[in-house]
């Protein structure tokens, strides 16, 4: 049934990585992504896979299940190989037909290129498997409260994006029966260019938009019955506490980080390949 | 100084009527110079067909409309006083009639947790209101599914279990069962009743369904703004004649002791459950 997909891509699962505080999860995978940034380096890559690798180990998230979620940016990443292999000039020439040539920089730069982009999906990816969409939700909220002083209604968007999560799956069983019902009176959504197929989706945005709507009036009607009235003098039902556990996972991070720019810093990456 | 839990003198609600392009052609009246009193710990029932008012009234007993003329009070607060709003909503809590959209969390027990949260109740305590309250509506073994897994009774019995765990003094419920099949209403019925005699909170029903009010200490039928009847389920009922004018239908045990009386058997009037007529008709001979 349609309301049982989950959002997001959340792996249920019980380990230490989606134990951790979300804000945790979050802090961390930054950190991690800049760490991909400030060296370019075989020693730095090598420490990089092996931090990730620790992390997905002890995530119990199968690897198939990462490497699935890196399908959408392959086409992306044979661009960027293929035009850094090409495009960049030094060093020694390896390979020459015609125009194009293959030097020793451009093939470095190429594969450390795709590798970052890996890892940066990779990383990113085991954050939102491992934290449910609502647990991302809070520790956004909580992590940008600061910026509450500037203005910026934090509580606010964060109640919008979980409300946008609950009421994903009753939209998408909406559409599901508006098109049915247009279906049922001989509507056509599978035959024609893609200018008629987007011409078609028409009598089914219509009726969804009005009900979505509708239901968002009905909504907060409900909220504020409810004595909802913004974030202020609010409680938490589930409050996020930072525990020793999300206190080491902090610690290691930020060691993992500091011998990274280390690496980036003071290895040239020249002694070490080719 | 009002004595009822809810107490309306003289109210009245008018909206603008608009016409395609919005401009104000007039104003209709949906609520006429009502009258009424609720007392505390009293099962009401206010019965209505489509466009009668009694969704409009039911808005104002939790402050989500506020009165054009005359007053309401909600336990002896106006609720048009505007420092007063939130103690009024947390004394009168609301049921509505959609199931999905008055759910607001992605998990059962975080939506019978957004109402305390509202209120400021400490952590602990929501915990604590939360089990209580689901308890009390028999879902507690569900309360950490997603919502959109449960049947339209269920989800209103949650959405019961939320207003419940504000503590309030008054429950309204503003056509709970219009959307639900025979089963989820008999439920949802049922999780009222059980409200009814365990917590002691006042109850007002408002339904278009005559069997579920058969139970109420008061029932008050509504028809173009105005209160046209006003008694107990015995008395309303035993007017069949009049209730057909403000096109409502009676109960079909009803209706049938009715038909059979005018035939010339000898029964009472105004009988509401199946029980009743069996018994009734089993002294005739």
């Amino acid at each position: 049934m349609i309301r049982d997909i989950t959002i997001g891509q959340y792996y249920p699962a019980e380990s230490r990585i989606h134990r951790l505080d979300p804000r945790v999860k979050i802090v961390c995978t930054l950190l991690f992504l800049v760490s991909l940034f400030i060296q370019n380096s075989l020693p730095g890559y090598v420490i990089a896979t092996i931090y990730l690798g620790c992390v997905i180990r002890l995530s119990k998230v199968p690897l198939k299940y990462i490497l699935k979620g890196l399908k959408p940016v392959v086409i992306l990443l044979l661009f960027t190989v293929v035009m850094n292999l090409f495009l960049t000039d030094g060093g020694e020439t390896l390979v020459q037909f015609g125009i194009f040539t293959i030097t020793e920089n451009g093939l470095r730069t190429s594969v450390f290129m795709a590798v970052r982009l890996m890892y940066l999906v990779a990383g990113s990816s085991i954050m939102t498997f491992t934290t449910s969409p609502n647990g991302l939700t809070d520790g956004m909220e909580k992590l940008l409260h600061p910026l509450n002083r500037f203005n910026v209604p934090v509580h606010e968007v964060a109640m919008m994006m979980s409300i946008a999560l609950r009421f994903i799956p009753i939209l998408l069983e909406e559409t599901d029966k508006i098109m049915k019902a247009q279906q049922a009176r001989g509507a056509d959504f599978e035959s024609g260019n893609i200018i008629q197929r987007a011409k078609a989706m028409v009598p089914i945005l219509v009726p969804l938009f009005v009900s979505a709507f509708r239901r968002a009036n009905d909504l907060a009607m409900a909220m504020e019955a409810r004595c909802y009235h913004g974030g202020d003098g609010r409680t938490k039902m589930k409050p996020l506490h930072y525990h020793g556990r999300d206190r080491v996972a902090y610690f290691i991070t930020l060691i993992y980080l500091i011998i990274m720019f280390v690496v980036g810093r003071f290895l040239p990456f020249k002694l070490w390949i080719f | 100084m009002p004595a009822g839990m809810i107490h309306a003198e003289q109210l009245i609600y008018e909206y603008d009527k608009r016409d395609d392009e919005g401009n104000v052609i007039g104003f209709e009246r949906a609520i006429d110079g009502i009258d009424i009193d609720i007392p505390q710990g009293s099962f009401v029932a206010i019965l209505g067909h489509n466009g009668s008012g009694k969704s409009t009234l039911a808005k104002h007993m939790n402050a989500i409309l506020v009165p054009t003329g005359g007053t309401m009070w909600v336990d002896g607060r106006d609720t048009k006083d505007p420092a007063q709003l939130w103690d009024v909503r947390q004394t009168a809590g609301m049921v509505f009639q959609n199931p999905d959209n008055q759910i607001i969390g992605t998990v059962v027990e975080e939506d019978v947790g957004f109402g305390p949260e509202n209120l400021g109740v400490p952590t602990d305590e929501i915990w604590q209101r939360v089990e209580e309250s689901l308890k009390a509506v028999g879902m507690l073994e569900r309360r950490k599914d997603s919502p959109n897994k449960l049947s339209g009774g269920q989800k209103q019995r949650v959405a019961i279990a939320g207003v419940l765990a504000m503590e309030p003094k008054c429950i309204v419920l503003d056509e709970p069962t219009a959307m639900l099949d025979p089963n989820g209403r008999k439920e949802v019925i049922r999780a009222v009743e059980e409200l009814r005699k365990k917590k002691q909170v006042t109850v007002i029903l408002i339904t278009h369904y005559m069997e579920e009010v058969i139970d109420a200490d008061q029932v008050f039928v509504m028809d173009g703004g105005h209160i046209v009847m006003h008694g107990t389920p015995r008395e309303i009922f035993s007017r069949v004649d009049e209730l057909k004018t403000y096109r409502m239908d009676v109960p079909q045990v009803t209706m049938l002791a009715e038909e059979l009386r005018r035939q010339g058997l000898d029964l009472p009037e105004g009988i509401l459950r199946r029980e009743e007529l069996v018994e009734a008709l089993c002294r005739l001979r």
